[in-house]
């Protein structure tokens, strides 16, 4: 359309209208809603959350899918390798059920009389040779990868999806208990933290003065002992376990949550609306618990969200290093701790609890991260 | 200043000593005594020991003498080692676990300044992205699982570096670097953090805008005010040092302080898990006093805030 067609009557002079102008053309936002929206934008968190619903329903269910249980043992089907349906063609996945192994001798016939033993074997028919250098004599100048398949061996018609551990216990059922376990035992924690360390800092902050001054000191004091150290020395008079585990990363671990909500409530309690309700003869509870607590629910989530790891990554440490939970019970730490014990010669024993435990930790971690960004743009970097 | 530092030292005073009692009380609720397993020992040879070892003595003072020897830094004797007391076993373990400690604080705090800087630099480019990946992954997954992966397939798998001891260079490579992921990790997002504002501040725009050159203004102008912020990871850092030392030398097979703690566990020598954990809660303490007291000393305002609470 050039100049000479624009005429003046194709335009209309807008009416000032008192009422539209006021008008609201957005849908009204909540505080969740506009956090939802930001978190959703955010694809790091996404995925987070995703790994977490998913190694959840994972712990929840997965048990369920196999007739093993957590204590099953068949010692004559120790070391499994794991064997899943469908993949068993893709060899460097390494879950086709097959032990390898490189061997180096003089020659090839020495190579493979090594993988013989290695395996225990009286002739080749379950192993497969892949000769990668011929060799000339010369001391271990050959060098044979060896295929070795115990499922065709011992005729186990049954799939291992992560394989058996020394004792010849089904690891997909013992890493997704496991993983139950761990998360149970992170969330429990977690919320005690929580329940304990809001209670105390709303309190602290909310009558403040000497009160708070007394609440103040005694959590300088807590906060000065090492995490480690009570841990520690809590799990030593405690018999150990899950109850152990839980008193120990909680009986300091509130005090995080406690100085974080005293600080929100110290900032909210002399806002105008705290001072209506006061006028209109609320009790301290009620101020407290409906005014004062819901307004920095967005803190205590964030906070609580970086617990979680925490205590999932101190109950595998416990676990790690002797005072965790004690056999046959598993949590990602033992079972971790048990798969370093065979790891040179049997890896998927540790790597499919470490790669479980390195998802949650990691979706937790970004997840958090996430929600900090969405629930609190001010501390948004 | 001189009133701020003696209140955190009282306040450390303090702390060891509610840590010192708890041990106390917890050495004489743990089940058994020292004397349990020997059951030739006949009851008149069991009074001269207990005789020997003061533990007929009154609770109080017991408890009296032992503070007394912890204070002069007397952690009582080895229960499964002949003769060796329990700081003799510390020290001369020690030098190990802080050479262990030190490299992979060097190496992290550096590799982890690098990453964070190029990251600030290069804000929302691929770098950027690929060093938030790292640290990450670094923030979430255990030393002990990146040492076991480091262990297979570099050690085993591909015969590059020794699994285990120390001694060697090459034996160090592998456990450093477990120990130092962590370390990098929180620096490089610290510092990322740190130096996006530091770079939209005023004083860097005045400097860009007087033509000072970009690498003056990063190094000179930005990294230097940058870096002061960063001792307050220093904190969380040590915590993850020293439970990383205790796993990352059982690992490897490193003869340090953890290496003897992981051991004393599995033989329920309790005097040197008590003292090894003393030792760590005091360790622990002065270094987050000495990072207070610099924190104080290089930024006033976070000791004026400190104060009014």
């Amino acid at each position: 359309m050039d100049k000479e067609n624009v005429k003046k009557d194709l335009f209309v002079p807008a009416q000032k209208d008192e009422e539209k102008s006021e008008q609201i053309n957005r849908p009204s936002l909540s505080f969740w809603q506009d956090a939802w929206i930001r978190l959703r934008k955010n694809g790091g968190a996404i995925f987070g959350m995703v790994t977490l619903v998913l190694l959840t329903l994972l712990a929840i269910f997965a048990p369920m899918l196999t007739s093993h249980g957590l204590d099953d043992q068949d010692l004559g089907l120790s070391r499994m390798p794991p064997k899943v349906q469908g993949l068993e063609n893709f060899q460097w996945l390494g879950l086709d059920g097959k032990k390898s192994e490189t061997f180096e001798a003089d020659s090839v016939e020495e190579a493979k009389d090594l993988a013989l033993a290695r395996f225990s074997q009286d002739d080749f028919s379950y192993i497969e040779f892949d000769v990668k250098a011929e060799g000339d004599g010369s001391e271990d100048s050959a060098e044979v990868k060896a295929y070795y398949d115990p499922y065709a061996d011992k005729q186990v018609e049954e799939y291992f999806w992560f394989g058996t551990d020394t004792l010849g216990r089904d690891l997909f059922t013992r890493v997704w208990i496991g993983t139950r376990i761990s998360l149970m035992i992170a969330l429990i924690a977690a919320l005690i933290d929580m329940l304990v360390g809001v209670a105390y800092g709303g309190i602290s902050g909310y009558f403040g003065g000497r009160v708070d001054n007394i609440m103040q000191r005694i959590i300088e004091v807590l906060v000065g002992i090492p995490n480690l150290v009570v841990v520690i020395l809590m799990i030593m008079i405690l018999d150990p376990g899950i109850t152990a585990i839980i008193i120990a990363l909680t009986i300091t671990g509130w005090t995080g949550m406690a100085r974080i909500v005293r600080g929100q409530v110290l900032k909210l309690k002399n806002q105008e609306f705290v001072l209506a309700s006061q006028t209109l003869g609320s009790s301290n509870t009620r101020i407290l618990t409906k005014h004062l607590i819901p307004n920095t629910v967005g803190m205590i989530i964030i906070n609580t969200m970086f617990t979680i790891p925490n205590a999932i990554f101190f109950e595998a440490f416990l676990s790690f290093i002797g005072l965790g939970l004690q056999a046959p019970d598993a949590s990602l730490g033992t079972l971790i701790n048990d798969g370093f014990k065979a790891l040179q010669i049997n890896p998927h024993i540790m790597i499919f609890p470490a790669i479980v435990m390195s998802l949650i930790m990691i979706g937790f971690n970004i997840l958090a991260d996430g929600l900090r960004d969405a629930l609190d743009p001010k501390m948004r970097e | 200043m001189a009133k701020y530092i003696l209140k955190r030292i009282g306040y450390m005073l303090i702390t060891l000593f509610i840590i010192a009692t708890f041990s106390f009380i917890l050495m004489k609720m743990l089940p058994g005594s020292p004397l349990t397993a020997e059951e030739k020992v006949t009851e008149a040879q069991r009074e001269i020991i207990l005789e020997k070892y003061g533990l007929n003595d009154p609770i109080p003072v017991q408890y009296v003498r032992y503070l007394g020897n912890l204070a002069q830094g007397d952690l009582g004797v080895s229960f499964q080692m002949k003769n060796q007391s329990v700081t003799d076993i510390l020290m001369s373990r020690a030098p190990v676990s802080a050479e262990l400690g030190f490299w992979a604080l060097i190496v992290g705090t550096s590799l982890g300044m690098l990453l964070g800087l190029i990251a600030a630099i290069r804000q929302n480019s691929w770098m950027d992205y690929g060093s938030n990946i790292i640290s990450v992954i670094g923030i979430s997954i255990p030393s002990f699982i990146f040492a076991g992966l480091m262990q297979f397939y570099i050690g085993v798998e591909l015969e590059l570096l020794p699994i285990a001891f120390w001694g060697t260079p090459q034996q160090a490579i592998m456990p450093v670097i477990a120990l130092a992921i962590f370390p990098m990790a929180i620096s490089a997002r610290f510092l990322r953090t740190e130096m996006i504002e530091v770079l939209g501040s005023d004083y860097i725009v005045t400097a860009k805008a007087k033509g000072v050159s970009k690498f003056a203004i990063i190094f000179k102008h930005g990294l230097r005010n940058a870096l002061i912020p960063l001792i307050t990871v220093m904190g969380p850092m040590a915590v993850s040092l020293m439970t990383g030392t205790l796993v990352i030398e059982k690992i490897f097979s490193i003869p340090g302080i953890g290496e003897q703690f992981v051991n004393s566990v599995t033989t329920n020598d309790f005097s040197i898990i008590m003292g090894t954990t003393l030792f760590f809660a005091f360790l622990f303490i002065v270094i987050i006093l000495i990072i207070d007291i610099l924190y104080g000393i290089i930024d006033p305002r976070i000791r004026l805030a400190g104060g009014k609470d």
